[in-house]
């Protein structure tokens, strides 16, 4: 009895597998070449990092090298590189968060206050316009800008009595990197507070000036509680990418004399692995750094949920 | 109404202030790319001597256009970069289509784990080293194709795309299928004709992230032929290889006007982008909006 009723069960299921295949086989296949990208370029990596516990030789190729273990790792933890990579991902990281995440919600709210429609869209068009620019021309401007004979070079030196490009000058890189994102991100990040704040409800406005309420007071307590929300979540997103720094600015910046303030785990992997062919090692770091950024990001998560009520899932 | 009356002395300061500020951010903004398009056609020798804030070009010459455009790498590297910018994002666009209307019928029972695998990918990945093998391993690299199909689907604008076909009311759908439509002719017929702003949306920032890229060039090329416009920028922006845009000028003047031919190189880079960018910004502050509509 018990054995008959299963197998129905089973070939109910097969069954109800077959109609839905005959009905959207059309649509399954369509997703053909959306499965191949994702197998291909993403899924195989991510099978492909398992080099990072090889001994990888070219010669041997990937199936052929043998097995080291956590040899690769143990290296880079061993090596005085662990040390420089890790702390200037977290310093840049972290300096990035201070001032590049508060920065667009201050724009946003200025902006939300002017009051000429014209004059508004000017300031939005004009911030917005760095983010049209290439990484690398911005990086040219900056490099050219920051020379010793480039406008910002000459007056910085100036004052500090440095000389030479103020990128060969290890104090200077930080700065450098942090006033340049700003000046790429902050109008484009401010878009979506302006977003959420026109959705505010003007009646609120309204009552809180019938009470007295001043422009600033407004802005604490109606305008700034009501983009709560999409700030906790761009925020758990900018922790969640802490380690994440984006290395294609620093590879296009940095240069051999200021690597002890410049290099981060991401530019490390790179030239590790495509400057000294050290793939296994290489691919050790950068699988260490996925993870990290994992975990990072399952916390802030799960952090969010719990204190703030709310998270990405 | 109310406003008016109320105009007190510490709203004005309050707006003066505000004009003030934001004048200077504007300022700010602005002011990088206006030096660089001024200094291009400067003089270079009173541009490197020039100390100060720089507002109108100095002995104002073209010269420096000349030298930039006697490199025949620039034409060619343009002529690459537009068509992996064209053909790439037409490739993306049937990728994340096709994909995202896959994705927005839940009622297949594929659809589920197959937007389980897309989304793990958003959180995860293999590293810079093993995605290297695997486009090699294709034996992509060496041609533009290597620019183009490992980065045919950007996942997060893939939800984008795949969120607004959800919104698509399925009372239209539904009269089609009675109709006994299959799911290539709603694709065509109902769900891309009323979806016009997302596309418009996603193809832009498929084209202007296929403009900037170049990470993947340097990775993937090895002939100076085959290379698009950002590595050139980054040989001679970056690198300062200036080889290739020096012909013809003294040694001694060298020093000076490879300045403004950087200046000039920087304009010709970004003059395209700047002139469509008034008439696209306002689709783009749009995906935002879109994307945002998720989170």
């Amino acid at each position: 009895m018990l054995v008959k009723t299963k197998m129905t069960k089973e070939s109910k299921g097969l069954l109800e597998w077959r109609k839905d295949f005959k009905r959207n086989w059309s649509l399954y296949l369509m997703f053909l070449p959306v499965l191949l990208f994702y197998i291909l370029f993403c899924y195989k990596p991510m099978y492909g990092a398992l080099i990072a516990f090889k001994n990888y030789t070219p010669k041997l190729g990937f199936m052929g090298s043998p097995w080291a273990g956590f040899e690769n790792f143990r290296m880079f933890f061993d090596s005085p590189d662990f040390i420089r990579v890790f702390f200037n991902t977290i310093k840049i990281s972290c300096a990035s968060l201070l001032f590049s995440f508060p920065l667009p919600i201050i724009l946003a709210l200025l902006i939300n206050e002017i009051r000429n429609k014209r004059f508004k869209k000017f300031v939005q068009t004009a911030s917005y316009l760095p983010h049209f620019i290439s990484l690398v021309v911005i990086c040219g401007m900056i490099k050219t800008f920051v020379a010793s004979d480039g406008f910002v070079g000459y007056f910085v030196n100036q004052l500090g009595g440095t000389s030479g490009s103020l990128l060969q000058q290890e104090d200077k890189f930080l700065p450098i990197y942090i006033i340049s994102g700003i000046w790429q991100t902050i109008g484009w990040d401010s878009i979506i507070y302006l977003a959420a704040l026109s959705g505010v409800d003007v009646e609120q406005y309204e009552a809180a000036e019938i009470d007295g309420a001043g422009r600033f007071r407004k802005m604490f307590s109606i305008t700034l509680p009501s983009i709560s929300n999409t700030i906790i979540i761009l925020f758990i997103l900018a922790v969640g990418k802490i380690m994440n720094v984006g290395y294609e600015k620093i590879i296009l910046l940095y240069n051999p004399t200021i690597y002890n303030v410049s290099d981060v785990i991401s530019s490390y992997t790179y030239r590790m692995g495509f400057e000294t062919q050290n793939w296994g090692y290489s691919s050790a770091v950068g699988l260490f750094n996925s993870v990290i950024n994992l975990v990072l990001l399952l916390m802030t998560n799960r952090i969010s949920n719990k204190y703030a009520g709310m998270g990405l899932w | 109404m109310n406003n008016k009356i109320k105009k007190t002395f510490s709203d004005r300061c309050f707006n003066l202030i505000n004009t003030l500020i934001m004048l200077a951010i504007a300022f700010i903004m602005i002011y990088p790319v206006y030096y660089v398009i001024i200094a291009s056609i400067s003089n270079a020798e009173k541009l490197v001597s020039f100390k100060g804030i720089l507002f109108r070009p100095l002995a104002p010459t073209l010269l420096a256009y000349e030298q930039a455009f006697k490199n025949p790498m620039l034409l060619r590297s343009y002529a690459n970069t537009i068509f992996v910018v064209v053909v790439g994002t037409m490739v993306s666009m049937i990728f994340t289509i096709l994909g995202a209307y896959v994705l927005s019928r839940n009622n297949a029972r594929l659809v589920k784990p197959a937007m389980i695998m897309v989304t793990i990918t958003m959180f995860f990945s293999g590293g810079m080293i093993p995605f290297y093998f695997a486009v090699r391993d294709l034996g992509l690299d060496g041609s533009l194709w290597a620019l183009i199909f490992p980065s045919a689907i950007n996942t997060f604008n893939l939800i984008i795309m795949k969120t607004a076909f959800m919104a698509v009311p399925s009372s239209l759908e539904e009269s089609a299928n009675i109709d006994g439509a299959g799911h290539f002719t709603i694709l065509l017929r109902i769900i891309l004709p009323v979806s016009k702003s997302v596309l418009a949306v996603i193809a832009l920032y498929y084209a202007v992230a296929r403009w900037n890229a170049w990470f993947g060039a340097m990775l993937f090329l090895e002939e100076r032929e085959s290379y698009p416009l950002q590595l050139i920028l980054r040989e001679i922006l970056i690198q300062n290889d200036m080889s290739n845009v020096s012909e013809g000028v003294a040694s001694a003047e060298l020093g000076f006007i490879s300045v403004t031919i950087k200046y000039a190189i920087i304009v010709i880079a970004t003059v395209p982008i700047l002139c469509v960018y008034p008439f696209v910004q306002k689709y783009f502050t749009k995906g935002v909006l879109i994307g945002s509509v998720k989170g």
